[in-house]
Formats: structure tokens, sequence, C-alpha cells
């Protein structure tokens, strides 16, 4: 059927790859016509998909370095774009993203801002250096270019953190993806995800990740873009919702008028009974907030997450994988384009959730409506039965106000294609891209840590002699270890105090923004200045972390903490980043200047052509 | 100045140009917010329109107009990769 290469046939494979996915879809809607139940079309729906990214996990297998941790440099520009987008949007983004607009509005996009135009920063300052030097991982460059063990160790390090951050909850998320479309218990969910993950990746390393991602990013992307364009055909808001949502958002601005904005007192939502994590609507949605301190939190929120994007060794990692330096480059623009399909839908989304919801002169509105009426509706009964939902009725007139509406955020994306009357078929089709998105992002999180741990800790620092099969055997252990480790404390449910994404991108900021654009950019900077910026500013960073997250700062510092210049807990790296800097800098300045060798080393990275700094195997 | 400098001025000021159009649109137009809402753009608040979709475009059009650049200032210098490399 096909002729040539693997990587010649890609377009061809991917093609059929996603013409059988649409005929899966299809079959589903004939068999809900047929009567299958909701249930097994969920089931259906996760088991085909996770299966399909479990053969292709098999067929990558490699017994190749190279391949194991690079993939073999030969990934094209466009598909790894498309890799990179899926191990970018994780389960969070997929399920949470149009919840947190729908709730946060205007103040909480600057999460959108952030998490896209710190890709502008991977591009000019990162990407196609690292890709000139060859390296497998991002301390192998810190280690090579600053020279010594301790350098490597300290950002191996900064890497554990930020990214084993981020894996439990890409490993809980997948955990209750599973758990609903499957319907067993969140404990049993969550092994269930990490197996799918370790399939994915196990035997074949960047090389099976890298051609699961790009499965999982087609899915992914047909999961949330054919609700939200039928969605929005549905309740009126016209066949392209991106350019033509206008009179909607200023519908809803008449609509928190018209119902007003209410503050809910945190002694009346407790008396009510509100269970945790449920938010209601007290924000305008396209309003700017008021004053200096408004404008700083966004731009302050925007910083962190753009700096933090650019730090972070899972998504550089996917820029070694190309097979030239300009190719680097131009994936870093591809990646941006499919990020930017599911970004600039996310607020489409919300905004035609909140409207099917607000508007009273549409058939699905209930704020206005009479409670006991709203009741009724299957839909909410069904999500308040699992706790998402919750109506609470504080001045007892009977009727929905909208600060007596609760709802998790995940609930935009999971149930609007119920609220506006769309088949089942379409929520399956939900279930199987978030577990897409979810198990991706998870994917490249347990390989950056395990890849780091073999080649920098074990390889490189422990046993510079071991043999390839003995190197890749290393590797294999330590990504199930990994894994299970993730797995067993998102098992117990402890995300709640591991706190948020966020501090993943503080941690990378803080630890290893300075010393990789540094020693792109800055010749003169030495070994000693990168160990001790490294040190200083995940140090400072996490102190001030655990000075004004109240969690923390109430053990270890007695009390409540005012956020310095409102830097809160979701913007440590603030702290962090300028600390790592500064220390840097003088450190580097105050110790002997780079080796010619070095600086040779440094020259040769700049420049696109010649050899790689480190060879093809190393 | 031999052309392994002159390439990499050329590359530092290129990446400078970059990085001003990144922080106009990640930035300065935030700074602004009040006060660009007060506009519409296709029937969207302008603030709103941005921080929703524009500036997200606006950072995809910069990241393939700076490699395109890129890859012409590695012409002129001829550190231009062959594809087959």
């Amino acid at each position: 059927m096909f002729k040539g290469d693997f990587i010649q046939n890609l377009p061809k494979i991917y093609g059929t790859y996603t013409g059988g996915f649409i005929v899966f879809i299809i079959l589903m809607a004939l068999a809900e016509q047929a009567g299958v139940s909701a249930k097994n079309i969920g089931v259906m729906f996760v088991a085909f998909t996770v299966l399909i990214y479990a053969l292709i996990g098999y067929l990558s297998r490699t017994v190749q370095v190279d391949a194991y941790y690079v993939a073999g440099r030969q990934v094209p520009t466009v598909f790894n774009g498309m890799a990179t987008a899926a191990d970018w949007m994780s389960g969070a983004s997929f399920v949470a993203l149009a919840g947190g607009v729908y709730f946060g509005g205007y103040t909480y996009m600057a999460f959108l801002v952030g998490w896209t135009g710190g890709y502008v920063l991977v591009a000019t300052l990162m990407a196609p250096y690292l890709r000139k030097f060859g390296c497998y991982t991002v301390p192998d460059f810190i280690g090579t270019r600053y020279g010594g063990n301790l350098v490597r160790a300290c950002s191996v390090f900064v890497l554990f953190i930020a990214s084993f951050t981020y894996v439990t909850a890409q490993i809980n998320a997948t955990g209750t993806i599973a758990s609903r479309a499957l319907g067993i218990p969140f404990e049993a969910g969550v092994w269930v995800g990490l197996i799918s993950i370790l399939i994915c990746s196990m035997l074949g390393g960047m090389r099976a990740v890298t051609w699961t991602q790009v499965a999982q990013y087609i899915v992914l992307i047909i999961a949330y873009l054919i609700p939200v364009f039928w969605i929005s055909s549905n309740v009126g808001g016209g066949i392209f919702p991106h350019l033509m949502l206008g009179d909607e958002v200023a519908r809803l601005g008449e609509l928190e008028q018209q119902f007003g904005l209410v503050k809910n007192s945190a002694a009346d939502m407790k008396a009510a009974g509100v269970p945790g994590g449920l938010k209601y609507i007290s924000g305008t949605h396209s309003g700017v907030p008021e004053g200096g301190m408004a404008v700083w939190k966004y731009l302050s929120l925007a910083i962190c997450m753009m700096v933090g994007t650019a730090s972070l060794p899972h998504i550089l990692m996917r820029y070694f994988t190309t097979p030239t330096v300009r190719a680097a480059r131009k994936s870093v623009a591809w990646s941006l384009f499919f990020i930017f399909l599911l970004y600039s839908s996310a607020p489409m989304l919300a905004t035609l959730s909140k409207l099917a919801l607000m508007d009273p002169n549409l058939p699905t509105g209930i704020i206005g409506k009479s409670i006991s009426e709203v009741q009724s509706i299957e839909w909410v009964q069904r999500w308040s039965e699992v706790k998402q939902v919750f109506i609470a009725d504080f001045n007892g007139d009977g009727i929905l106000q909208l600060n007596e509406w609760f709802m998790r955020g995940d609930v935009v994306v999971l149930a609007t294609p119920e609220v506006a009357g769309l088949p089942f078929v379409i929520s399956g089709l939900v279930f199987a891209g978030g577990m897409a998105a979810a198990m991706s992002t998870a994917d490249g999180l347990v390989l950056a840590i395990s890849n780091a741990l073999s080649h920098d800790i074990y390889y490189k620092i422990i046993n510079p002699k071991a043999e390839t099969a003995k190197r890749l055997l290393v590797a294999r252990v330590l990504l199930v270890v990994i894994g299970a480790a993730g797995a067993y404390i998102a098992s117990f449910r402890l995300t709640s105090i591991l706190g948020s994404v966020a501090w993943a991108f503080d941690f990378a900021m803080s630890g290893l923004f300075f010393p990789l654009v540094l020693g792109v950019w800055w010749k003169r900077a030495t070994r000693e200045g990168a160990i001790a910026g490294i040190i200083a500013g995940i140090v400072s960073g996490t102190v001030y972390l655990t000075w004004v997250f109240p969690k923390f700062s109430v053990p270890i510092w007695g009390g409540v903490n005012t956020p310095f210049l409102g830097i809160d807990h979701l913007r440590f790296g603030l702290i962090g980043a300028p600390i790592c800097l500064v220390v840097m800098v003088v450190v580097s300045l105050m110790t002997k200047e780079p080796s010619p060798a070095t600086q040779k080393l440094v020259d040769d990275t700049r420049i696109p052509t010649g050899k790689a700094i480190l060879g093809k195997q190393h | 100045m031999s052309n392994k400098d002159a390439y990499w001025n050329k590359t530092k000021n290129h990446m400078i140009v970059t990085l001003v159009l990144w922080a106009f649109f990640s930035l300065v137009i935030f700074m602004f917010g009040s006060e660009l809402n007060t506009m519409s753009f296709l029937g969207y608040p302008l603030a709103y329109y941005m921080t929703a979709q524009g500036s997200l475009l606006a950072f995809v059009i910069i990241l393939f107009w700076t490699a395109n650049k890129q890859e012409k200032i590695d012409e002129e210098h001829g550190y231009s990769e062959r594809e087959d490399d």
C-alpha cells in the first residue's frame, strides 16, 4: 500500500488514520441511533483510541540510543509541530481552559496570552541553538556548555521538580477521565491511565512518543472543534464562531447588568453547603478591571507563563528531534499554529456556554427561571448527583439568580454538548479528546524526567562506560518508576497539596531560563555563575512560595502573609528568575572567563551549519 | 569584522526586533486594556478580542515571519543548511 520509507509516507499514514477516526465517529453515531447505551459509547471511544496509541507505541519500538532519546532526529517540521501541540496541551488545557474563561473572563485570559506568547521566546532564544548543539536532554546542554557534573546535576534537579509537579496533575486528569468514561473508581482509573501512558513510551522512547502524540493531536483537535462549531450553530452563534460572536459578547454584558454580578460571602456559601471546587460567575466576561494593580496582575501572570514556557524541558526537547536547525525554527511556528486552533476556540466555547445558560430567550437558559423547574432538567440532575453543579437559593425567592448557580469549571467542556442538545456521540468524542490531551502531556513529561535521569545522571555521571543495551534498560526502568511514583501520588488525590500546574512554570523559570539563555547569548557566563544562579533561583523561588502560599506558610512561617507587590503563589517565578539572573551575572564576572575551547563551542552553537557540538550518538 | 561576527550581529538585531514585537502584543497593549476596550473589532471589544484571539494570532504570524527572515540571514552569510542535512 505504501511505497518508500516511513517518513515519506507520513502524510498518507496520518491522512488514512484521520479518515479512519472520522469513520469510527460515524459508526458510533449509528450505534447510538441503534440504541447502544451512552455509557458503552464512552467506553468504546476511549478503548479504541487508547488501543491505537498502544499499537503505534509498539510499532515504534527501538534499540538505538538516538531513536530512543531524539526520535533519530528525522521528525518533519509540521509533524513535530503537531506532536509539540499535543505535548503542550494537557488534560487541564482541554477540560479546564474554557471553564477558566467562563468564570474568570478577561482576567483569566492572561493565561491564553502567556501560554502562546512563550513560543516566541522559544523560537528566538532557545530552540534553534539547542538543536544545533545536538544534546539529548536539556541538562545535557547545560552540562556540556558550562562543563562539569555539578552544574549538570543542578539542572536535572530543577527539571525534576518542575516536571514532576506537572506530571502528577496529568496522571490525575488521565485517571479522572478514564474513571468517568469507563465507569470505574478513580484509583483504578489512575492505574489504567498509567499503563496506557507507559505502553506508548516504554518500547520506543522519544520515537514512540512522537508518533503517538501526532495521533493524539488529531483526536484532541477534532474532539474540541466539532462541538464548538456545532454548539455555535445550535444556539444561534453563527457557523464560524471565532469571527461572529461579537453580538453574543455584547449580549453577555447586558445580561450581567440585568442579573447583577453579586459576590457571595464565604459564610453564606458554607451555610448552604456548596461543594468544594464549584464556582459561580462574579466578574464580567469582556470587561477590563480598573486600576494599576489589576493591570499588573494580568501582566505578571502573562510574564510568568511565557518565561516558564520557554524553560520547560519537555517542550524544549521536542525541538531536538527535527532534521535541521532551520526545521527547528519553523517547527516552533507550526507548533503554535496547532495550539492556536484550540486556544482561540476556548473563549468562544466559554461565551457560547455562558450564553446558553444565561439567556432567558434561549430554550437552554436556566438563570432567572424557577428553581424547581431547573432542578427537573435531566442534565442538571445528572451533574448534581456527582456534585459537579449545585443550586443554593440564598434570597429564598425560588428563582435561580446568577450568584446562586454553582458549577465546576470542567463542566463547561464536558456538559455543554449535552446542554446544547448535541447527541451523546459528541460527549464520547470529548472523553476521547480529553484522554488524548492528558496522555500526550504525561508521556512527554515522564519521558523528560526519565531521560534526564538515565542520560545525565546514570550515563554521564555514574557509569560513562555503560553499553547501549544497559543504558536503554536503565532508561526504561526509570520510566516505569517515575510513572508509578506519579500515579501513586495522584491516586491519593494529593494534587490539592501539590498545587497548581502554574507552579511547574514558575519552578522552571526560576532555575532554568537564564542558564539556558545566557549559555547561548553570553559567552562570559561561567560554570560557577551557572551553578550559583540555578541554586539561588530555585531556592529563593521555593522559599518565597512557602512564604506566600497559605497551606505552607501557616505551618512553616506561623501565619498568612500578604503577597509582596501582588506576587502570589501563581507568580513566584518573578522572585526566583531575577535572583537567578543577578547571581549568575555577578558570580560569572567574579570568576575567570570560560576557556577558549568553551568560547569556540558557543560560537559554533550560534551558526546553523557545520557539525553538531555533541556527536550523533553520545 | 569576520563573516561570523557580521552574521551574529544581524541575528542579534533580528532577535531584538522580534522580541520588541512580542512585547508589544503580549505586554504593551494590555497596559491599556480599559482604553482599548472602548474600541471594537469584528464587533468584539478590542482588549477582549486581543486576549482571546488577536495576540495569539499575532504570535503565530510573528513566528513564521521571524523564521523566514532568519533563513534569509543564513543564506546571505553562507550558513544555509542543505535540505538533506
